[in-house]
């Protein structure tokens, strides 16, 4: 694996990691001890057949084992470069408790990538059944659930209210960590799959309800997009942005190439991002690559960052300043944002598995100067459409309330990804829809 | 269903057409644009977002009239988007549309409804104006700009209120001076029941305090920012009663009263400096393809 080093990253916005080479991929995938009874699989929420896999990959045969990944998983290019693999399938290897878990992540990128290169094989789709199934939002989760019951022989039709399908993975995930020719190309086996792949629609407005509900199945894949603010005093200010307005300029619009591209982002000199997950390292690296001093203003320790690892170390080897224990109370400004000012907080470390709660430490306000800040605290799902279904049950937060397949309290209606869970991953939303699918297939063929 | 005009990226179909497009006055133009879902969907106060091309801006424009499968636009020419949307001529093709978004016009009978429209903000009234009547109420409308070469829809509106009384600042068309004066005028005659008002910002903050003092119920068609127009960016966001909304989900209609509107017109600044550039470069690049060149 090689990772470009920071001084030349940080000033674009080419892929960060430029993954193994077809001599590494094989020396890694050789490490593998073929576990009889792998564990690691039990880490993947999509159940990939990761000895199968990696044996082909040890043998030689790339094209062969891109194949058994995409059995499970049609986005593996994606997962590869995103799931977060020390908590699921490499943090389950046993290889990890002695020395390094092998890196099956990368291994699953690099089948994907040769495979890409090399020529997609669209899987085989069952005998058309004459069902019609609307899948509404382009996320992971409808393009897993899309691209299933295109698979079990369903007509498929799917919105997307944006003018790119992919959800996150086309406007919140940069492109140093996806590349959007990636995450296209994914996309694009749904097309040859016969998915029609609908943008521009926004279902409850452009597409009405009723018309919806006349599909004979309808699956939710509409997200966790709405962004919550803090709720502090200064926040519409003139230069604060929500996470998901500023990636979404720099990595839907190409605000990073305006004036060439129309839209554009405020170029500040110095950036303040709130929050400490991987929506927070995305904006405080773009932010960086924007050419901006940035410090991410994270409330709980270090140890208590819920953003991958590995994304924290180069975030901070690209030049961001980490400040914690400290949370905004206040945005300064007049008209635009001149600073922000803090309070540090006490973080006591409670044992067990919940985490600790930061208190506030009196009379220790400071003031970071800023002229721009972004807020990363978390997403909630989008209400528009979901406040529309007559009848449907949602939980306290806003999320649709369905079960371990996907159904919710309506009949015909599944849901599955963060509109039901709540902002989560990649990985666990496809693992979610694909569940979704075969269930709405089990209804649709009256099994 | 109707799929025809859906753009389904690579799938051939590119985009959606220009049906007609001509000048209203001096830097306000009306394009009619074929886009079946939106015209099928669309009530009375609700907007659409569009992109011109791959590099485009995603810009919000009300959807003043629907024909069919087209919908209308009204849009003054002020930077690099709606310019270049100037010059677009029927038979072109506009990427993305997408809508209709907001939440409609909130419409029923009240008794006596009174819509306000400044500049290029009369393009939302007409069609305002139309479904109060059908819902059976008098509606009276005013419509106010800078001067009469500016002034657009004063037919349609006539035909589409019970009376109409025109304002221009320089008295080169109607009562001289504000659309504010003559709601003071009509207010006076009669209390109205509901207010409709809709223009550049600074319009709707100082006529809006006409109807304050008697209480009167009053609307204003709020236009930050916007990118998705979806609700999931908050760069929309507008302070209402104290409160944080977002203009595109939860409005774009709010009741004027508790309407912040000096956060409105600070956040509409945030790009200043950018629109400027985009402007100059746009109109750089027109000149050397001689005058009114569409772009690509
Ligand atoms: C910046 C960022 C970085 C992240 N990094 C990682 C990471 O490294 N690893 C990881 O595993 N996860 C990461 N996540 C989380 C992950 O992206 C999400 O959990 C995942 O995308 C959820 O998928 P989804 O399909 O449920 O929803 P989304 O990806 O949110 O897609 C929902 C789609 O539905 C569309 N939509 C919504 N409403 C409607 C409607 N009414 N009509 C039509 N379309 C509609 C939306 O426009 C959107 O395209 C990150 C998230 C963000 C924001
Ligand atoms: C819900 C909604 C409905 C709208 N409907 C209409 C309409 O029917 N007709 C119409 O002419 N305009 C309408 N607008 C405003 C329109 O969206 C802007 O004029 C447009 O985005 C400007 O884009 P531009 O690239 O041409 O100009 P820019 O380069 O973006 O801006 C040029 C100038 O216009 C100002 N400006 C930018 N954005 C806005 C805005 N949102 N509102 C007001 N001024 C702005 C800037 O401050 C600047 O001075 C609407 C806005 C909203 C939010
Ligand atoms: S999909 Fe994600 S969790 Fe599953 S094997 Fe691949 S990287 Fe691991
Ligand atoms: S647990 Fe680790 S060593 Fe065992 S099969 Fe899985 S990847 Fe190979
Ligand atoms: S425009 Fe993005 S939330 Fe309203």
């Amino acid at each position: 694996m090689a990772e470009r080093p920071p001084g030349e990253r940080v000033r674009d916005f080419s892929e960060v990691d430029t993954g193994l080479s077809s001599g590494e991929a094989i020396a890694e995938a050789e490490r593998c001890l073929q576990c009889r009874k792998p564990s690691c699989v039990k880490g993947c929420p999509v159940e990939i057949d990761i000895p199968a896999f990696v044996a082909l990959i040890a043998a030689g045969d790339f094209a062969g084992a891109a194949r058994v990944v995409k059995e499970s998983n049609l986005l593996p290019a994606v997962c590869g470069r995103v799931c977060p693999q020390e908590v699921q399938c490499e943090g389950q290897c046993v290889l990890g408790v002695r020395e390094s878990p092998v890196r099956i992540g990368e291994l699953e990128r690099f089948a994907a990538d040769y495979e890409r290169a090399h020529g997609i094989l669209l899987p085989t789709r069952a005998e058309p059944t004459g069902k019609r199934v609307a899948v509404v939002g382009s996320g992971p989760a409808g393009l897993t659930a899309a691209a299933e019951l295109a698979r079990l022989g369903h007509t498929v039709i799917l919105f997307e209210s944006l003018h790119e399908p992919g959800g996150v993975l086309a406007y919140g995930i940069p492109g140093f960590r996806l590349p959007k020719e990636v995450v296209r190309a994914e996309i694009d086996q749904l097309r040859g799959m016969g998915v029609s792949i609908l943008t521009n629609h926004l279902v409850g407005t452009s597409v009405p309800v009723s018309e919806l509900l006349s599909f004979d199945a309808v699956f939710l894949g509409t997200g966790a997009g709405l962004p919550h603010f803090m709720g502090i005093p200064g926040e519409n200010l003139s230069g604060v942005y929500s996470a998901n307005e500023f990636l979404t300029r720099v990595n839907l619009m190409h605000a990073d190439c305006f004036p060439e591209f129309d839209t554009p982002v405020r170029r500040a000199g110095r950036v303040v991002v709130v929050g400490g997950g991987n929506v927070a390292m995305d904006a405080a690296r773009v932010a960086r690559r924007l050419g901006a001093r940035t410090t991410l203003v994270y409330r709980r320790r270090r140890k208590d960052l819920p953003a991958r690892r590995v994304e924290v170390a180069r975030a901070e080897e690209e030049g961001v300043d980490f400040v914690f224990c400290a949370n905004p109370v206040r945005i300064l400004g007049d008209q635009c944002v001149t600073g922000v000012e803090c309070e540090s907080m006490e973080v006591s470390g409670i044992g067990g598995s919940k985490r600790p709660e930061p208190v506030p430490v009196e009379g220790s306000r400071f003031v970071i100067e800023a002229d721009m800040c972004i807020q990363a605290i978390g997403q909630g799902p989008n209400p528009l459409l979901v406040r529309m279904l007559p009848g449907i049950e949602r939980g306290e937060r806003g999320n649709v309330i369905a079960d371990a397949e996907g159904r919710t309290s309506l009949e015909n209606v599944f849901a599955a990804g963060d509109v039901a869970t709540g902002a989560a991953t990649v990985i666990l939303a496809m693992g979610g829809a694909k569940r979704a699918a075969r269930a709405m297939d089990r209804m649709l063929r009256g099994c | 269903m109707t799929l025809r005009f859906s753009r389904q990226g690579e799938d051939g179909i590119l985009g959606y057409r220009i049906m007609e497009a001509r000048q209203l006055a001096e830097r306000i133009y009306q394009v009619w644009v074929e886009a079946p879902r939106v015209a099928r969907n669309a009530r009375a106060g609700q907007f659409l977002v569009l992109r011109i091309d791959e590099k485009g801006e995603r810009i919000p424009l009300t959807i003043s009239a629907v024909d069919g499968d087209s919908v209308r636009l009204v849009f003054m020419a002020v930077g690099k988007t709606t310019l270049q949307l100037s010059t677009l001529c029927p038979g072109d093709e506009i990427m993305d549309v997408a809508g209709p978004l907001g939440r409609p016009s909130e419409i029923r009978y009240f008794g006596h409804c009174v819509i306000v429209g400044g500049g290029a903000g009369i393009a939302c009234c007409p069609i305002i104006a139309r479904a109060a009547r059908a819902a059976g109420n008098r509606v009276t409308g005013i419509i106010g700009a800078r001067s009469a070469n500016f002034l657009i829809l004063e037919d349609e509106m006539g035909e589409a209120c019970d009376e109409l009384f025109v304002a221009t600042d320089d008295g080169t068309r109607g009562h001289h001076g504000f659309a504010a004066d003559l709601l003071k005028q009509v207010i006076a005659r009669e209390r109205p029941d509901r207010v409709w008002i809709i223009g550049p910002a600074i319009m709707m903050k100082v006529t809006s305090e006409v109807t304050r003092p008697d209480g009167i119920p009053t609307l204003v068609s709020l236009n930050p920012i916007m990118v998705d127009g979806t609700g999931m960016c908050g760069s929309c966001r507008v302070v209402v009663g104290g409160e944080t909304r977002f203009a595109c989900v939860d409005g774009p209609e709010f009741d004027a009263h508790r309407v912040d509107f000096d956060v409105l017109m600070a956040r509409q600044r945030t790009y200043t400096g950018e629109e400027k550039l985009a402007l100059e470069r746009f109109s750089a690049h027109r000149c050397r393809c001689g005058g009114s060149e569409s772009h690509g």
